[in-house]
């Protein structure tokens, strides 16, 4: 049994900059609202994927985390199972507020099917897990705060149970015009050991 | 009608975050669901609710949609026809 696992890269996306394995790979200093920040990111990465645009922020920014890892990623092989786990502190609260603010009103009464789809946490892996046809194991937990030492437990288990040759894993957390994601890949190769102590350090940067 | 088709792209476009596509590219008689203009089952759900709230109008078989969302032209027709 493996018990030895490594962060293969990691990507940030907070402070209007992304960032893969600590390298700022864009910057936007002019767009102040998320919304534009997201969009000129994704097209930093020209990325051919419509949907794109019809998914809320939360789902924006796990999209954009896992095509940075992904596209930056060698896996063992072209058919390695990546499972996902992914975590925040605000849940879907930010499209939640959104979806009710639709309904508040009886006498103006038009809940919108587009905002209801991303009232939930995990709807992001499940765009990831359409755009790169994963049917692997997911997970979204919702802690106070990145919880490294459960998400090094957790994605260790999916790894030593054959259950997967990687995991995606991280924080993506949206709230507003606050976010902050940390996303990273985890398999049997990898630049750093996958520790709780090198999660922290890296979360941190 | 032409101003309706107009307004009907226009709100298709804003309603269903359709980036990149102008009003320009939507021809009056192109498919807009499957290979057409790539509209999804959420978009058809979104459509039923702007025939409601922008027109007045509430479709209660949704087996309708089929053909009414087939075409600007025919969304155009249907509204003109059944508007409140």
């Amino acid at each position: 049994m493996h018990n030895k696992f490594y962060i293969q890269s990691y990507c940030h996306i907070k402070n209007n900059q992304l960032r893969l394995n600590g390298d700022v790979i864009f910057e936007d200093r002019l767009n102040e609202n998320l919304k534009d920040f997201l969009k000129s990111a994704y097209k930093s990465q020209t990325i051919k994927y419509s949907k794109f645009f019809k998914m809320d922020s939360l789902s924006k920014t796990s999209f954009l985390a896992a095509e940075i890892i992904l596209k930056n990623t060698t896996l063992e092989n072209e058919n390695s199972t990546i499972a996902i786990v992914f975590s925040n502190n605000a849940a879907s609260l930010d499209t939640d507020r959104k979806f009710q603010e639709s309904i508040n009103d009886v006498d103006n009464f038009y809940p919108s099917p587009a905002v209801f789809v991303y009232t939930l946490p995990n709807i992001g892996i499940g765009e990831i897990s359409i755009r790169h046809q994963l049917k692997s194991e997911n997970a979204f937990f919702v802690f106070e705060n990145y919880n490294a030492g459960f998400h090094q437990n957790y994605e260790n288990i999916l790894l030593q149970n054959n259950n997967s040759d990687a995991v995606l894993a991280g924080w993506v957390n949206v709230d507003g015009e606050n976010y902050d994601a940390f996303v990273y890949m985890i398999s049997k190769k990898g630049i750093l050991e996958h520790t709780k102590e090198n999660l922290i350090k890296l979360y941190k940067e | 009608m032409e101003n309706l088709k107009k307004e009907l792209k226009e709100k298709i476009i804003e309603n269903l975050n359709l980036e990149d596509i102008e009003v320009a590219d939507i021809g009056d008689d192109d498919v807009l669901f499957g290979d057409g203009l790539g509209l999804d089952s959420i978009d058809a759900l979104e459509l039923i609710v702007m025939l409601d709230k922008d027109y007045g109008i509430k479709l209660t078989d949704p087996k309708e949609g089929k053909s009414i969302f087939q075409s600007i032209n025919t969304m155009a027709k249907y509204i003109s026809e059944n508007k409140n």
